[in-house]
């Protein structure tokens, strides 16, 4: 009598125990999966184990972001949507002067020099995100939770921008408008990590040791409202 | 009149250390290529990639009658603490943070041969 009440209960038990742990290798699954896809389709562009270039030689021959902290860097939501219809952020590519020729009203882009990203079907972008989730170098570089939400007004937070630091010159904050050599920022809070944002701003080089983004020394709290900035901008419709 | 062992240790440490050094070390026009061409210019002449909305031009590296109006003191200021440094555009960022101050003394120098100028000329 007293096994069978044993068996009664195991059997419930053991089928929950196999429920719970499903998630978690299908998880595991996508991962391997998408680590796969990285390897073998991405990692000819992108490098996946790091360190970040330390020569200009070096920066120039990256032809795409360094994603061996891609874990600590991108939202996975907008990194499964991304890869599926991907558009180019850097208007003037991964190096700008790899990418741009004299003209008579000065330097312009030369599109023929750059490569549209590979498009992944929805699975695989699943995969992929996953993947790249685990990517987790150079964690010791970010505060968790350091950014605290908060407003800033969009007039007050783009003269922040241009006029009183002068990032306009190298980001466009709306398509069409701003500088061209580095990313785009209207659309950076969808994409990057606020702990990331903060902790690059704060020391772009501790990244990325040659890259051509300055240091402009700011200070906590003006970190904090350049992300309530972004923020703002990637509510607006363009 | 061999050397001691110790004083060849000595001398080869030396030679690396001074061997290493060169080897890391970056060329002037490409530290000018990476971090100034995007607002001065292939051409150096103010007119680099970023600039369609810029409200101030970047300045014209190629032109010696403006750039002979700076004191090398104050290119060195300028690049390493950025424009308004130098009560200029705040577009001019401080580069202390990429760029040594050895660097900054080549690119000074390099900027001298650009506008083929000097202060006061």
């Amino acid at each position: 009598m007293k096994m069978a009440t044993k068996r009664r209960l195991h059997g419930p038990a053991i089928w929950l125990c196999l429920l719970l742990a499903l998630p978690v290798s299908v998880s595991v699954w996508a991962q391997d999966e998408g680590m796969a896809i990285l390897k073998s389709e991405c990692s000819s562009c992108h490098d996946l184990s790091g360190p970040a270039p330390t020569t200009l030689k070096g920066l120039w021959a990256r032809e795409a972001p360094d994603l061996f902290y891609a874990g600590i860097k991108y939202k996975q939501n907008w990194l499964e949507a991304w890869l599926q219809k991907p558009q180019r952020i850097r208007p003037a590519g991964m190096f700008y002067a790899n990418h741009i020729k004299a003209g008579e009203d000065g330097d312009v882009i030369d599109e023929s020099t750059l490569k549209p990203h590979i498009a992944l079907s929805a699975d695989q972008a699943h995969e992929v995100s996953e993947a790249l989730m685990t990517l987790k170098s150079n964690s010791d570089l970010i505060v968790k939770g350091e950014y605290k939400p908060g407003k800033i007004s969009p007039t007050m937070g783009e003269l922040m921008f241009d006029k009183f630091r002068g990032c306009l010159a190298c980001h466009e904050i709306e398509p069409g408008y701003g500088g061209l050599a580095g990313p785009e920022v209207f659309t950076v809070a969808k994409r990057l990590q606020e702990d990331y944002l903060i902790s690059y701003m704060r020391n772009p080089q501790a990244w990325d040791p040659k890259i051509f983004m300055p240091n402009k020394h700011l200070k906590a709290r003006d970190l904090q409202k350049f992300v309530h900035y972004f923020r703002g901008l990637s509510e607006e419709k363009f | 009149m061999q050397l001691p062992r110790t004083r060849w240790v000595f001398v080869s440490l030396i030679l690396l250390a001074v061997a290493s050094s060169a080897w890391g070390a970056e060329r002037v026009e490409d530290i000018y290529k990476t971090y100034c061409w995007q607002c001065h210019g292939k051409r150096a002449d103010g007119m680099g990639v970023n600039i369609r909305d810029m409200s101030v031009q970047p300045r014209d590296h190629s032109d010696a009658k403006e750039m002979s109006g700076r004191s090398d003191d104050e290119l060195f200021k300028a690049i390493k603490e950025g424009g308004q440094s130098i009560s200029k555009s705040v577009q001019m960022p401080p580069w202390s943070g990429v760029l040594s101050d050895d660097e900054i003394n080549l690119l000074v120098e390099y900027l001298r041969e650009l506008c083929e100028c000097k202060f006061g000329s």
